[in-house]
């Protein structure tokens, strides 16, 4: 069967992309591995038949957000981090203790969540298509669309009420 | 051997993970908004495999507001980091100690 292996090569790309991002001396390495990331995210996307959704994680995601990252890091000429050896070193420790306690937590969640085990391909098949969404977006979720333009509206503002503080 | 929703689960709690430490470990403001945008990636993919094992497409409805906020987010964050740089001169988190100036 041609799915498990591309969703293990999918799976494989996005985890090693994800830890480059958070291993990356340099930020521009950094925001590179998180297209990549975005990218196999956005076939796993397809893999589980949410076309539409994964038309729109390329486009938005990994196209415009990630290229207002790498403005902003061109726009910085940012350098690697100074940070203190010993300092990185407790950053590390912490970060490694937590993140394990957070895997073990998750873990214990998932062994009890019910139909976790429920075989993907076998499941009820499901319209991702734009019509489908764009008719369950624009009749039952009508209010939290509009809020959420309100949401992109304010972070508008804010942004340009940002910019120009560093303008005058 | 079939693919899973635990499968899925496991990816998505994994890329959860390396979101987490990312915030914790890196000093650069830039890294931590990256590393954000991981963790919400992360939640991104737990929707849309929820969606597909309950046969439910509003799961991939939460996944467009989760991008609008991610959006919005990044914009104001963004432009913090430029204010930040340009009067302190640093993208380091740890510059920010104060509440205001």
């Amino acid at each position: 069967m041609l799915t498990p292996i591309t969703f293990y090569a999918v799976t494989t790309l996005m985890i090693a992309s994800a830890l480059g991002v958070i291993l990356a001396r340099q930020p521009i390495y950094a925001v590179l591995s998180l297209v990549v990331t975005l990218g196999a995210m956005a076939a796993l996307f397809v893999l589980l038949g949410a076309f539409f959704v994964a038309a729109i994680q390329v486009l938005v995601y990994a196209g415009a957000i990630m290229v207002l990252f790498l403005f902003v890091v061109m726009l910085l000429d940012l350098s690697p981090e100074v940070a203190h050896r010993a300092r990185r070193q407790t950053l590390r420790g912490v970060g490694g203790a937590l993140g394990l306690l957070f895997l073990v937590k998750l873990w214990h969640a998932l062994r009890s969540l019910p139909g976790a085990t429920t075989d993907l391909a076998a499941a009820a098949p499901l319209d991702g298509t734009t019509r489908a969404i764009g008719l369950r977006l624009f009749t039952t979720h009508g209010l939290p669309f509009e809020l959420a333009s309100v949401l992109v509206l304010v972070g508008v503002i804010g942004a340009i009420v940002l910019a120009k503080r560093t303008l005058d | 051997m079939a693919i899973t929703l635990a499968h899925y689960l496991v990816a998505s709690g994994l890329l959860f993970t390396i979101g987490i430490v990312g915030v914790i470990t890196r000093r650069n403001a830039l890294m931590i908004l990256l590393a954000i945008e991981l963790m919400l990636n992360a939640a991104n993919l737990s929707f849309v495999a929820f969606s597909r094992a309950l046969g439910h497409v509003t799961g991939q409805l939460f996944v467009f507001f989760i991008m609008i906020v991610a959006a919005a987010e990044v914009t104001v964050g963004l432009a913090i980091i430029i204010v930040m740089a340009k009067t302190r001169g640093a993208t380091d988190a740890d510059a920010l100690r104060s509440l205001k100036w």
